[in-house]
């Protein structure tokens, strides 16, 4: 998903009443010792360090924590402003608050002033936890591929354990969307007792076979870059083209025809008719995803995109019942709310009903809405209005 | 044409006017009046499916207090907004688009009120709510009343009652049926009827199949899967 976000909304600086203000993330690190961290995968991890923020306060009670999964390609910077950007692939913080500003922060859907709000990064990923980029303290070395495979039943697992150290023992509600979504199921699959509430956004149990294939060619791309290097290329040129081009494909599966349609249509990228060229910029699409990449690169890391996007592959939520999700979806005891969007081609209406309907054959009291959208699959960024509604009204009760 | 061709009973004929003419305005009920007998009849902790729950009202209380487990399922977006406000589980679909996979006998009540007459598929539903649930508990406005038999057998206008406020080309009551209809579909499905309450005349009361005159609005507890 696009921590770039929709750019065309005004944005709260700092000092906006609104805005939690300037924030810094904090790191935990887990299997310091002598046992490593066992991986769903088979593979073994250690020292393990999560990166994550928090805004608002801990009630008493500690009944008040709001858990947030972050999409594909996104972080732990959810709300407010770095406090201190910059450093590698963090650059793009300097200009914009975290990637779901619009939504948290006080007197906001989900508002600081009443929810104690956290975000980590997963494990693979690029912003702080540990990932391929990070140095294997066995080597002294980045891990590049060496890194083990991380499943969206690691992430969840380190996620709680991190709930662990934070001393909360249930959270209010897990919420994400997209692979986010799915890691939010997954910790109302894993550990019912500890999440009370379930919002899940573009999401669904699986990614289709469609999705499976974005994937493959976007690594695929990465993987054929003339500069990836079996994934050891930290000393040198990263694999930039081939992450640029994963990144373009991978944005038009989150946009759909219908609003590139209307945000391009077959217009002409600064002039009002063709060069004939086959290699330079013609139209106004061709340049608007070139940008996407060229900055996306400048923010991510080519390894971790490959990591990121197995995870999503493999995950599968029927596996807490055994391949049957109904099965799967009687362990869930938290109320929950899913919403799909019409125009969503990765995740579409269909997918998520599918989860719903499992809830409801189970037996499970459920939530579903599902909200007209030319937006595509970023429509659960970009629909801020409506999804602020829900996810404030579901929080309410 | 006389009275006698269409082999319609002349004192059917005159007591309909005679309704006609001692009545002025139908009363005017606050709420609705089917919510009022469900929470009166309900039993306590049961499970309850509420087809086209709008805002949620009767859901959420039911649920606190008769600490029902409550479902619901609602097309209008407006409407179910409202219900999630309320904390009520509610489904955002079309019921003329199919259900989601509820299990057979799943609920021990899926209510139907003043619903079944706008569904393109009304059998459809009506048979997918027998199967999810224990008992049906439907309402809708009963086409045989005598003011709508006035309005388009004498006047010749479409009916316009309190239980039909629309007119014929904005009204979304697509199949529309009378009490008698309804009780004969029931008989010859074997579906069975084990309660009923009409509204006639703004009061509220129990029903039976020989009130297709008189009732406005009927409300019937069914029990039985439907015959094919």
């Amino acid at each position: 998903m696009s921590v770039d976000g929709p750019s065309h909304k005004p944005v709260h600086g700092p000092d906006h009443p609104q805005s939690v203000g300037h924030v810094v993330a904090r790191k935990e690190v887990f299997f310091d010792g002598s046992e490593p961290l066992r991986l769903e995968a088979g593979g073994s991890l250690g020292p393990v360090e999560i990166e994550y923020e928090t805004y608002g306060e801990l009630s008493s009670r500690r009944d008040n924590a709001v858990f947030i999964c972050h999409a594909l390609t996104g972080d732990a910077h959810a709300a407010g402003w770095d406090a201190g950007p910059g450093g590698p692939l963090r650059d793009y913080r300097r200009d914009k608050p975290g990637w779901w500003d619009d939504v948290i922060g006080p007197g906001k859907p989900i508002d600081t002033r009443r929810f104690f709000v956290i975000c980590a990064n997963v494990v693979g990923s690029c912003y702080g936890s540990t990932g391929p980029m990070s140095v294997n303290p066995a080597t002294g070395r980045p891990y590049g591929l060496s890194f083990p495979v991380v499943t969206v039943g690691d992430w969840a697992r380190l996620h709680m354990m991190l709930l662990d150290r934070l001393g909360i023992d249930a959270l209010y509600a897990a919420i994400g969307g997209s692979v986010g979504g799915q890691q939010a199921l997954e910790m109302a699959l894993g550990w019912p007792d500890r999440v009370r509430r379930l919002i899940v956004l573009s999401a669904g149990r699986r990614i289709t076979a469609q999705g499976l294939g974005f994937n493959s060619v976007a690594r695929h791309s990465i993987i054929n870059d003339p500069y990836f290097n079996g994934g050891d290329y930290y000393g040198g040129e990263p694999p930039l083209m081939g992450l640029a081009a994963a990144r373009m494909l991978a944005h038009i599966t989150y946009l759909s025809e219908d609003s590139m349609g209307l945000k391009f249509g077959r217009r002409f990228q600064d002039k009002s008719g063709p060069e004939f060229t086959l290699t330079g910029v013609e139209f106004e699409v061709e340049s608007y995803l070139k940008h996407q990449g060229e900055s996306f690169v400048r923010r991510y890391d080519a390894n971790s995109y490959l990591y990121i996007t197995r995870a999503m592959d493999y995950y599968d939520a029927a596996v807490w019942g055994e391949g049957d999700l109904v099965k799967a979806a009687a362990r869930i005891q938290a109320r929950t709310l899913a919403v799909s969007f019409s125009s969503d081609w990765l995740f579409p209406p269909e997918l998520c009903r599918e989860l719903v309907s499992a809830l409801c054959r189970a037996g499970r009291p459920a939530t579903y809405v599902d909200i007209p959208s030319r937006y595509g699959h970023d429509a659960f960024l970009v629909e801020t209005e409506t999804v602020s509604r829900l996810i404030h009204s579901f929080l309410s009760n | 044409m006389s009275v006698d061709t269409l082999n319609i009973d002349p004192a059917l004929v005159a007591r309909v006017l005679e309704l006609m003419s001692s009545h002025e305005a139908t009363p005017n009920l606050n709420g609705r009046w089917q919510d009022q007998v469900i929470l009166e009849v309900m039993p306590r902790e049961v499970s309850v499916l509420d087809l086209g729950c709008g805002d949620g009202e009767l859901l959420a209380t039911l649920i606190r207090t008769l600490d029902i487990r409550g479902q619901g399922v609602e097309l209008d977006p407006m409407a179910v907004l409202k219900s999630i406000d309320r904390g009520v589980p509610v489904l955002n679909l079309d019921l003329d688009c199919g259900l989601v996979d509820f299990a057979d006998q799943s609920f021990d009540y899926v209510i139907l009120e003043s619903t079944l007459q706008t569904l393109k598929a009304p059998m459809a539903v009506l048979t997918e709510m027998l199967r999810i649930g224990r008992r049906g508990i439907v309402s809708f406005p009963n086409f045989g009343h005598w003011r709508v038999r006035f309005d388009l057998a004498m006047r010749g206008r479409m009916p316009m009652t309190r239980g039909l406020p629309y007119g014929w080309h904005d009204t979304p009551n697509i199949h529309l049926f009378t009490l008698a209809d309804f009780y004969d579909w029931c008989g010859a499905h074997r579906v069975s009827v084990t309660e009923a309450y009409g509204l006639t005349d703004g009061r509220v009361h129990p029903l039976s199949a020989e009130d297709n005159l008189t009732a406005e609005e009927a409300l019937l507890f069914l029990e039985g899967e439907p015959l094919p």
